[in-house]
């Protein structure tokens, strides 16, 4: 259903748009945390990700911002219908983001048990996955602030691509560490980052799932778990 | 866009349960004006079903017409039906007195009758029925208990009916309604006039009423609407533009109308 510009009460279209702001600028921090942690991985920058994984407490705050938003436009507003379910949805979207920003904080942590030196060979395929996955994230959002369910839709069958990433990490990762138990640590370190990355793409698809409801009442059922 | 706009299949319990009152192709005009217009309504028993929309969308006057208390109006005439327990109550033939017995109706302000708390309760029941003073007494408590006003009252019931408060005095009149053991209640804005704390005795009433009685209430509080009624369906400009379970029309309702009615996007 169309969402008809305007209500009668401006000051509520106001409060919504805060809201949406509110959760684009999580959005895109989670995002450039994404990003900042694989660079810092494949680089090696363990200063940089000792400062990102710091800078995570900022996320949370953005979400306990969000939180304290969407209660209070509950309760002084009393959202009906599409604008109820956009509340409910900003507020389960925020609690996802800072999820998301975790397993950002998670890969930046792991960054100093890497070698400083020396190639490690599956890392070149990382990068890729974690560019599906902030993808993910970058257009979930977006569809979320455009109210667009086919949007979200879309991002829900690009979680495949991801888990295939995955599958093929971990079999490449095995394929190492059997080569030499040297490899063990390093391609355990790469195999947690490539599940974290794995698990934001899972998270997006559930964005895109409260995303798609909100914007129609409807249960996205097929394909996306 | 995934075009949402089809009217679904209404599968609710309630809407496929038989209806105590069925309205079919109902058109109602002031004068020339049509203020109703071909409305197909089920109302379910057991249960409160509200009915919202604007002002002058034509909510009042479908109450009025279920107890035809439009007839006394010479220029104000009904076309269509309103089958209650299988019998149009809009056939002239239709005894107006079983109607009125059987459809009580609150309004907007109390309403009481300047006398006494007991003689306002009893009047009704006298003018229906001869009963033994004893009786009637016990009737009298028994719609008062019903309204939940007679542990406020026992001790003055002779006392008058205007020294009460708003609230009481609605709830009053909701004994009134009841003394006479109607099965259907319309309750026109029954507490626009009342403060919070009365408004959620009356909502409180009314939700254990609706056990026993089938419950229609206009109201032009959404959040009433939402509360208290397990069915609701939105008029506007004198059609009825969608009916549904409550949680299905404040959740996701399947009109667009609707939808900018509710969310307060409308006009």
């Amino acid at each position: 259903m169309q969402k008809t510009p305007g209500h009668t009460l401006k000051a509520f279209d106001q409060d919504m748009a805060e809201l949406r702001g509110l959760i684009a600028d999580m959005g895109a921090f989670a995002e450039a945390a994404i990003e900042e942690a694989m660079r810092c991985l494949v680089e090696r920058d363990v200063d940089a990700a000792a400062a990102l994984v710091e800078a995570d407490d900022q996320l949370d705050e953005l979400e306990a911002e969000a939180e304290r938003r969407v209660v209070e436009l509950i309760a002084l507003r009393a959202p009906m219908a599409d604008d109820l379910r956009d509340a409910i949805a900003a507020l389960k979207i925020a609690g996802v983001v800072e999820r998301i920003g975790d397993y950002a904080k998670n890969i930046a942590r792991r960054v100093r048990r890497l070698p400083e030196k020396g190639e490690i060979e599956p890392l070149s395929l990382l990068p890729e996955m974690a560019r599906i996955a902030s993808g993910m994230v970058r257009d979930v959002l977006a569809a979320f602030a455009a109210r667009d369910p086919q949007a979200a839709e879309a991002v829900c069958r690009r979680d495949d691509a991801v888990d295939d990433f995955y599958e093929s990490i971990l079999r490449t990762l095995l394929t190492y560490m059997m080569e030499s138990p040297q490899n063990i640590g390093p391609s355990t370190t790469l195999l947690f980052v490539a599940k974290n990355l794995e698990r934001i793409g899972d998270h997006a698809t559930n964005i895109a799932e409260m995303v798609f409801y909100a914007a129609t009442g409807e249960r996205l059922t097929d394909g996306a778990d | 866009m995934i075009d949402l706009m089809d009217r679904r299949a209404d599968e609710s319990a309630l809407a496929v349960s038989p209806p105590k009152i069925e309205v079919r192709g109902l058109d109602f005009f002031y004068g020339k004006v049509q203020a109703l217009k071909a409305v197909d309504l089920a109302v379910p028993a057991n249960a409160v079903t509200a009915i919202i929309g604007p002002s002058g969308c034509g909510k009042s006057t479908l109450l009025r017409t279920i107890n035809r208390i439009y007839e006394i109006y010479p220029d104000q005439r009904a076309a269509g039906e309103i089958v209650i327990d299988g019998a149009n109550v809009l056939e002239p033939r239709f005894p107006l007195s079983a109607l009125r017995r059987s459809v009580g109706m609150v309004f907007q302000k109390p309403t009481p009758f300047a006398t006494s708390i007991r003689k306002n309760v009893a009047f009704a029941l006298s003018y229906y029925e001869r009963l033994p003073k004893a009786e009637l007494a016990d009737r009298v408590e028994d719609a008062l208990r019903q309204a939940a006003l007679w542990d406020e009252v026992a001790d003055k019931l002779d006392a008058s009916a205007l020294s009460l408060s708003g609230g009481q005095q609605q709830r009053l009149c909701i004994a009134r309604t009841l003394a006479v053991r109607p099965e259907i209640i319309l309750l026109d804005e029954p507490t626009s006039a009342l403060d919070p704390i009365s408004t959620a005795r009356i909502e409180e009433l009314i939700d254990e009423l609706r056990q026993r009685f089938t419950i229609v209430i206009v109201t032009h509080n959404m959040q009433q609407a939402a509360r208290v009624s397990q069915r609701t369906a939105f008029f506007h400009l004198g059609e009825l533009i969608e009916v549904g379970d409550t949680s299905q029309i404040f959740t996701n309702p399947h009109v667009q109308r609707t939808q900018d009615y509710i969310t307060g996007r409308y006009g």
